[in-house]
């Protein structure tokens, strides 16, 4: 090979001397510069030299080890797919019992739970705020009664079921465990997921009841419950998901999701836990937006990050605790109203971007649910979308097949620096619920929500169909509607289970339910019992209420 | 001439409050007084912050469909307490079908998912700005 003549450029310097800048000249970019959908900025290219202080066998490593980047199982998708799991909900729990019929007979391989408003709050169907939100945004479940007919003719010990549910979490899920019982099947074999993640709540989704302190005892109680009788259960989903829906950037989810996960171990800690006893079985939940490799580094950094957390801050010993398993939702708000079936495309792409991310189960939303809650054919479609990435588009053949790339690994770099430094801001304020107190996320969230919204009005950012290629239309898709027929039903199975029950015996559960609330007992086996005595989810929240009190948040814009 | 005075709300058991908080900074960077209530505020909570702030404005949040038993008793309300020149307007997940029944309780202004914020804010600045002159 010749050697340059003294002076002339190399490497880089050269292409962008003489490749680069005519081609500039000449025709320029098509903007000064290019940001991610978070309004990260991103280089023309890059490069071996952008990733100055990377090491390979550190930062990346093989799939199956330290710090897991490359993703936790050494065979990827090879050895099993991830699990397709559409979360699905409404109206009674005869309708929602026969919409999980239809996707396990569809090729769906888990269950996922919605509830409605009222089950959210724990509020019973015949309260006064649960007036017009009865099945409306999920299934109603009221009592142990409702939970059988959900789950009649599906048998628990052969599926998993997730179920989004925090604030009255250990409710539901005693009431899961009661259907189990009943079934005959072993709760040390069992499996599933309570979502049990109250501070996103008080960060981003607002559904909560008790105040920050005693909401953090009830999911302390769930996680040494489970260590000892329920050992195969995820105990809680730490969800970046309602985070990001929020209006969070990619880093902000990432950053105050496994702030949040730190926080949980820190408390089950000072619990008097053992850190490798119930860190196995936590699990995550991101959201799958629309900008690819943002997202992807997202999903690797995350891992990065809590694998170096619970070895080196927590001092945990078991593998299984440094591996961080999660569970994808495509990005419900980037759903459009306008021309729906670009929809379809907008999450292909996104659970794309999941399944690269080396996600361990997927929701992908339908085309429908920026204008109702969707229908039976249009889930279908969603879940056909992932069976289709799985079976027809190649990437489960090979694991973490973008691994190396110079800007995937950047962005990666990036992302764990960023989440850092959010975490030192956080232990700062004293950990994650003092933050909460300070309405420091919640600030930080709603300014991007702000920030991004701007952007979309001045056209910085494009949004197909709603912004940029507008058409009038006529929105053709069939919706489902959901009528107040459930809610009547609903209030008049209530009517008919307060009466037909052993009501002395409910008395005497929530009482002692109040009393283990007022001391430190461990809260399950109290809520176990109301439940088999088919107190309502109302009743028992109510109790919890009576001692705990409940929060408000100071609204704030 | 004083500024437009709007109360967003948000009723029912819903915690979503994006929308909510985007479009109350959007007001108030266009320069009208914007009072937020916070979250689950019952339909009587809603009036009453309304006269107490001397709103020109009402804006609901509502995304969990529960629109056709809230908005009717804001309406029922409003009348009852002779407010019914205070502009209401709706934003979040409204079928067609509801559109209309809204439209025919008095409410007008349904904005959905992908409006605008300066169709929100052109929307509310002709409309308050009627009833200040007639009222």
């Amino acid at each position: 090979m010749k050697t340059p003549p003294p002076g002339a450029a190399t490497g880089s310097a050269r292409w962008e001397q003489e490749t680069l800048e005519p081609v500039l000249r000449a025709s320029g970019e098509r903007a000064a510069s290019f940001t991610t959908i978070s309004g990260r900025p991103i280089d023309r290219l890059y490069t071996r030299e952008s990733l100055a202080g990377w090491d390979e066998a550190r930062d990346l490593a093989e799939p199956g080890r330290f710090p897991y980047t490359r993703g936790i199982h050494p065979t990827g998708y090879r050895g099993k797919l991830w699990t397709m799991r559409q979360f699905s909900g409404f109206g009674t729990p005869e309708e929602t019992n026969q919409r999980y019929k239809h996707l396990l007979a569809a090729g769906g391989t888990g269950l996922s739970v919605a509830f409605d408003l009222p089950t959210l709050m724990g509020r019973d169907p015949d309260h006064e705020l649960s007036l017009g939100e009865v099945g409306k945004c999920g299934v109603s479940i009221a009592s142990l009664a409702d939970m059988e007919t959900l789950f009649a003719g599906i048998s628990l010990a052969d599926i998993t079921t997730s179920m989004t549910i925090n604030s009255p979490a250990p409710m539901l899920f005693a009431m899961y465990l009661a259907v189990a019982e009943q079934q005959g099947a072993d709760w040390r074999t069992i499996s599933g997921t309570i979502q049990n993640d109250i501070l996103k709540e008080f960060i981003a989704q607002k559904e909560y009841i008790y105040p920050p302190r005693p909401s953090m005892r009830l999911i302390t109680d769930v996680f040494g419950f489970c260590a000892a009788q329920v050992p195969k259960w995820n105990t809680i989903s730490v969800s970046g998901y309602h985070i990001r829906e929020a209006g969070a950037t990619a880093l902000q989810e990432l950053a105050f999701t496994l702030r949040d996960g730190v926080e949980y171990v820190q408390y089950g800690v000072d619990a008097g836990l053992d850190v490798d006893q119930f860190v196995p079985r936590i699990s995550f939940f991101f959201n799958a937006h629309s900008d690819f490799f943002e997202e992807l580094a997202k999903y690797r950094a995350a891992r990065k990050i809590w694998a170096h957390v619970m070895r080196d801050r927590f001092g945990a010993k078991d593998e299984r605790s440094w591996k961080l398993r999660f569970h994808t939702q495509t990005a419900g708000v980037s759903l459009t109203a306008q021309q729906p079936y670009n929809n379809v495309v907008r999450t292909a792409l996104q659970a794309l971007s999941a399944v690269l991310g080396g996600t361990q189960s997927l929701h992908t939303n339908s085309l429908d649910e920026a204008l109702a809650l969707p229908t039976a054919e249009a889930a279908t479609l969603a879940l056909r979308t992932q069976q289709i990435i799985a079976h027809e588009s190649g990437v489960t053949h090979a694991v973490d097949p973008l691994g190396g790339s110079f800007f995937l690994e950047k962005l990666t770099l990036d992302m764990e620096k960023g989440a850092l430094d959010y975490f030192d801001t956080i232990d700062r304020m004293g950990g994650m619920v003092a933050a909460i107190e300070r309405g420091f996320p919640q600030r930080e969230i709603a300014d991007s929500a702000y920030r991004f919204q701007q952007a979309v009005e001045r056209k910085e950012k494009i949004v197909v169909g709603v912004n940029q290629f507008v058409v009038e239309e006529d929105r053709g898709v069939p919706l489902l509607y959901i009528d107040e027929a459930a809610a009547a039903r609903q209030i008049e199975r209530l009517r008919v289970l307060r009466r037909d029950r052993d009501n002395r015996r409910v008395r005497k559960a929530l009482d002692d339910l109040r009393r283990a609330a007022e001391g430190t007992a461990n809260t399950m086996m109290p809520l176990l019992e109301a439940t088999r005595a088919y107190a309502t989810v109302g009743e028992m929240c109510d109790a919890l209420r009576e001692v705990w009190g409940e929060y408000e948040e100071q609204p704030m814009i | 001439m004083s500024k437009i005075r709007v109360v967003i709300a948000k009723p029912g058991l819903d915690g979503h409050d994006r929308g909510a908080k985007v479009i109350a900074r959007a007001l108030r960077d266009a320069g009208m007084e914007v009072i937020y209530t916070g979250l689950r505020q019952t339909p009587q909570q809603i009036v009453s912050a309304a006269i107490q702030e001397d709103a020109d404005v009402i804006g609901l949040s509502i995304l969990s469909g529960a629109h056709n038993h809230i908005c009717p008793e804001v309406m029922r309300l409003l009348k009852e307490k002779g407010l019914e020149d205070v502009c209401v307007v709706v934003g979040g997940i409204i079928p067609d079908l509801d559109v209309a029944r809204l439209a025919g309780i008095g409410i007008h202004g349904v904005f959905r998912p992908g409006t605008s914020m300066q169709e929100i804010i052109d929307y509310i600045t002709s409309h308050a700005r009627f009833r200040a002159e007639t009222g």
